[in-house]
């Protein structure tokens, strides 16, 4: 038996809905693109930590499945750097 | 941002060598070939993006304030979710059978919303062959919608043996796994509204 707590849903819920509505605004904002796609995937990535950390309970999960899930991350990354390399590493 | 603790009780589940149980360990290990998936396609969506010389403004194709609406019902759903399955840990009956019920609702509305979005997008011209662009949003969108339509009929399955009484504080891993499934094409909905209409 394990046990944890359970987290304020109801807050998470909240600072969700107010960053997915900054993120909107965010977006029409007149920044640079560089500054734009930064701040965007920030707040992307902010939101998506808080449904895994929160909502599926990755937080008080045991120390194996963060492992687990932390692996397919890095090979995740390292799929999306290759991709992106070959575009923007200069070519022989 | 701690209310108050509950017991999770696996006392009924057979024992595992993990300590997690088998049906939430195997979708974990699901969830982790699904993230390769969604890598692949949102890899695929930024190497093109880097090779394309013109790329359109999302906002001038793509109705972002519609999409915002449907990212706010999904973000609701996976909220009724979890606490569809804090009521069960908890043995509340009604609230477990009223948060799936609603979960469910929400499922639906966003499939539905996605349908009326692909029709008028369709109907104005812009279809997947038009270009690039398009390959990638009816791709990547579709194959999300797709996970959402499994996870709604899955919802209504789980949902049908909440209705029947079917799960008990003590017994209530199905509720958990699709929760799971759930909060997971949730988060893959938040990263691709980001980088497909946001961008």
């Amino acid at each position: 038996m394990t046990e944890h707590k359970h987290p304020n849903y109801m807050a998470i819920f909240w600072i969700l809905l107010a960053v997915t509505v900054l993120e909107v605004g965010y977006s029409f904002l007149p920044v640079p693109r560089s500054v734009l796609i930064i701040g965007l995937v920030a707040l992307a990535g902010f939101k998506a930590l808080l449904v895994a950390l929160y909502f599926m309970h990755l937080k008080f999960e045991r120390k194996s499945l963060g492992i687990i899930v932390a692996s397919t991350l890095i090979l995740g990354a390292i799929l999306v750097s290759v991709g992106i390399g070959e575009h923007v590493l200069p070519k022989p | 941002m701690t209310q108050h603790a509950t017991a999770h009780d696996h006392a009924l589940e057979p024992p595992s060598a993990t300590g997690i149980p088998h049906d939430k360990m195997g979708m974990w290990v699901f969830l982790c070939s699904e993230v390769m998936f969604f890598t692949g396609l949102i890899g695929a969506y930024i190497v093109l993006r880097f090779a394309s010389p013109t790329w359109p403004a999302p906002g001038e194709t793509l109705n972002i304030w519609l999409t915002a609406v449907n990212t706010f019902i999904l973000i609701c759903s996976s909220v009724t979710m979890v606490k569809a399955l804090q009521s069960v840990r908890e043995g509340d009956q009604r609230k477990l059978k009223l948060f799936l019920s609603m979960t469910l609702l929400f499922g639906a509305i966003f499939l539905g919303i996605q349908f009326y979005e692909y029709t008028h997008l369709l109907h104005a011209g812009f279809n997947p062959h038009v270009s690039l662009f398009g390959s990638v949003f009816y791709t990547t969108t579709g194959f999300h919608g797709f996970h959402v339509f499994c996870g709604v009929v899955c919802m209504a399955f789980v949902t049908g043996k909440a209705l029947l009484g079917k799960y008990t504080t003590e017994s209530h891993q199905g509720v958990e796994t699709i929760g799971l499934y759930w909060h997971f094409v949730d988060l893959v909905w938040i990263i691709l509204f980001t980088i497909i209409y946001l961008f």
